[in-house]
Formats: structure tokens, sequence, C-alpha cells
């Protein structure tokens, strides 16, 4: 085979596993937040965080909009402290944001829910939020349930 | 007694100086790559390594990949999450089948057809003239080979993750009838670039140096036998699955472990 042929088939296979990692990149993966520079770096404290993990999802009226990044625990108020990355172009979040652990399903994963405040001022990287509302955990309800109806 | 533990100690030796000599082959080849006026040799290798291995790949992974869906659905049928099957497939592909079953079809296909061309150079006494005429068989045998082995897996395993996902697709939106749109969008919504691609990369990268480097070392270490190729090309596909599977195990431990 000619050192031409050879030097354009290579070239094809090399461009169809470009295609390939394109593929992947866009229509499989999406997207990144992680990979997006400027999102904006939040974090707050919750007194229960119950079975939430890194890389949960945080929305806001059912919109993804970032990623859960770190998870620390403050044992001095013992309280968790949880930091996520937010798109960067949702510059307008206001000063007074609310966030809350919810449940996606009744069997589903832990996710974090903002609640849009009415603040003119607005969010900017590093700043935490302050009114929260941690994971309500089932076990706990079931308890308050048995002791309640059993006090009755 | 003493005879015994001579024997063992022989044995240990001969061990330790083969493992010796791979790595001085392996670190001089290293060394003699890559250069502009070897990048002919190098293509040359890329098309018989990678170019040749393209159909067996791309069937396989349009095999696997329908197979998976067909699978999941009937799993994920019965809790109506049948969309779910996208993202299963996905995962599994980029993280763990993509990258070994891609390394293992390797190491069968071109693995193998390195160490008989490599041993059989040497049965002939190609590499000891070619020392003679003053060329490095190193430079000009071993490493063109281990390099085009180390580029040429990983774009495999790529286009073997794609061609998967996609004919998962086909199986699973086209005839089984889940929803487009769901399908995608869960995959969307749960892969992610660096943890599910780039370490299912990383892994590929692993593998591709440990076959190929097994694959030429066997060929190069070979008896000058018609039995000492026959051997080697066994040994090279045996050592690359055990190799490629064993590493996967502690790949993922140490990547996606949670510990």
């Amino acid at each position: 085979m000619s050192i031409r042929t050879t030097e354009i088939i290579v070239g094809a296979f090399v461009l169809a596993c470009g295609l390939a990692l394109a593929f992947l990149a866009v229509r499989v993966s999406g997207v990144d937040l992680e990979g997006n520079r400027d999102a904006i770096m939040l974090s707050a404290r919750f007194d229960e965080v119950g079975g939430l993990s890194s890389r949960a999802k945080v929305s806001m009226a059912g919109v993804t909009i970032g990623r859960v990044i770190d998870i620390d625990i403050d044992t001095e108020f013992g309280e968790a402290i949880v930091t996520m990355a937010i798109d960067g172009r949702l510059s307008k979040l206001s000063l007074d944001t609310g966030a809350r652990i919810l449940t996606e399903g009744v069997l589903g994963g832990k996710y974090v829910g903002l609640i849009p405040g009415a603040d003119e001022e607005y969010l900017v990287s590093g700043d935490v939020i302050v009114d929260t509302q941690g994971a309500i955990l089932l076990e706990n309800l079931i308890g308050e349930f048995v002791t309640g109806a059993g006090s009755k | 007694m003493i005879r015994l533990l001579r024997i063992l100690g022989q044995i240990a030796l001969g061990r330790f100086a083969q493992i010796g000599r791979a790595s001085i082959m392996w670190g001089s080849a290293l060394n003699s790559l890559p250069k502009t006026s070897d990048a002919r040799l190098f293509i040359d290798q890329i098309y018989v390594i990678g170019v040749k291995s393209l159909i067996l790949i791309v069937m396989s992974a349009f095999s696997i990949g329908a197979v998976l869906a067909l699978q999941f659905y009937t799993q994920l049928v019965r809790f109506g999450a049948e969309e779910a099957v996208g993202v299963g497939v996905a995962m599994v592909l980029l993280r763990e089948l993509g990258p070994v079953v891609t390394a293992l079809l390797f190491a069968g296909r071109a693995g193998s057809a390195i160490t008989a061309e490599i041993g059989l150079m040497n049965a002939t006494d190609q590499l000891s003239s070619m020392e003679m005429m003053g060329v490095d068989p190193l430079k000009r045998i071993v490493a063109p080979r281990l390099w085009a082995g180390f580029f040429c897996l990983p774009m495999l395993a790529i286009i073997f993750s794609a061609v998967g996902i996609w004919s998962s697709g086909l199986v699973g939106v086209d005839w089984l009838g889940i929803e487009s749109v769901g399908f995608w969008a869960g995959m969307l919504d749960t892969v992610e670039l660096w943890e599910d691609i780039g370490k299912g990369i990383v892994k590929t990268l692993v593998f591709a140096l440990i076959v190929t480097w097994i694959a030429v070392f066997q060929g190069y270490d070979s008896e000058p036998t018609s039995e000492g190729i026959s051997s080697a090309t066994t040994r090279t596909v045996i050592f690359s699955s055990v190799a490629v599977l064993t590493l996967d195990f502690f790949l993922t431990l140490v990547m996606y472990g949670d510990f």
C-alpha cells in the first residue's frame, strides 16, 4: 500500500476518534458545570443533611442550576456546611435566597432546592446562604407520630 | 532440600532478570521517540495496530451496546424506569466495559500480532542483523509499536464507548420504544466529563501501556524457535488479559472507591 494511502487512512482513523470523543462529550456528558470557571460558589449551613452527597443536584423551581461540591462539618455548632457551585450565568440570585434539602420522589436521592428571595442585592461567589431548612428524616417523623399517638 | 531452594532461587532470579530486561527495553524504547524522522514508522504502526482493529472494535461495541440495552430494559421496565437504560448503559460502557473489553480485544487482535511479528524477527535473526548494520532494533522495531499501541488503545476505547452508546440508543429508542428525550437527557444529566469519560480514558491509558509492553516484550524475549513464538503469543494474550482485569479492579478502587 502506498505511503499516501496509509497516511489518509490513519488520518481518517484519528478523525473518527475525535468525532467519537466529541459525541461522548456533547451528547452524553453535556456541558459540565464543574468545568465552568465562573461558577458562583455558595455555602449554606444546615442542621441536618441526612444523606445528601457531594455531586448532588442544586435546583431552583425544579431546574438544575448547580451541584454540591463539598459537605463539611462544623463541630462547634454541630452544623453541616454544604458548598455548592451554581451556574455562573445566574448572577442574579437575591441575597435572601433560601435553601432546603429535599428528596426526589419517595425513594430518590437528596438534593438542594433554592427558594428565590426578594432582596435587591445579589449573592456573589463565597457568600453564605442564611435561610436554610435541613433534611426531614422520615424515621424522625415516624418516631414523632408514634410517640404523639401514644401520649393521647 | 538445598536443591529445591536452589531451583526456586533460580526461577526467582530468572523472573527478576526478565522484569529487568523488560524495564530496560521499555526505558530505552520510550527514550527514542517521538522524533519527526521516525513519524513514518509510527504512522505505519498506527495503521497496522489501530486501523486494522477498528472493524472488530466497532462490531463488538455495537452488539455489546445492543445487548446491554436489552438486558437493562427487561429489568427496568418492570419499575417503569426504562428511561434509565440510557444512563445505565452509558455508565457501564464509559467506566468499565469500554476500557476493559477494548483492552481484551486489543490484546487478542493486535497484541498477539505484535508478539508473533517480533518473535519471528527474533527467530530469523533479523533483529541481530539490524544491530549488525548499526540500526538499533529498539528504535526501529520496538519503539514505534509501543508508542502506536499507547495511542491506539485509548482511541479505540473512545470509539467503542461511542458506538456502544449509539447502538443502545438504536435498540432502546428506535426498537423498544423508550422515549427519546428521557433516554438522552438522563445521560446528559448524570454522566460527567471528567468523572466518567475522563477517568475511563485514564484507565485505557494504563491498559494500553501494559498490553503493548507485554506484547512487545514477549516477542522480543521469545525463544527463537517455532514453539517459542507460539508460547510467547499465548503468554501475551494470557498475561495481558489477567493484567487488565486485575488492574481494572484496583483502578476502580482508587478512582471511584469511597473509603
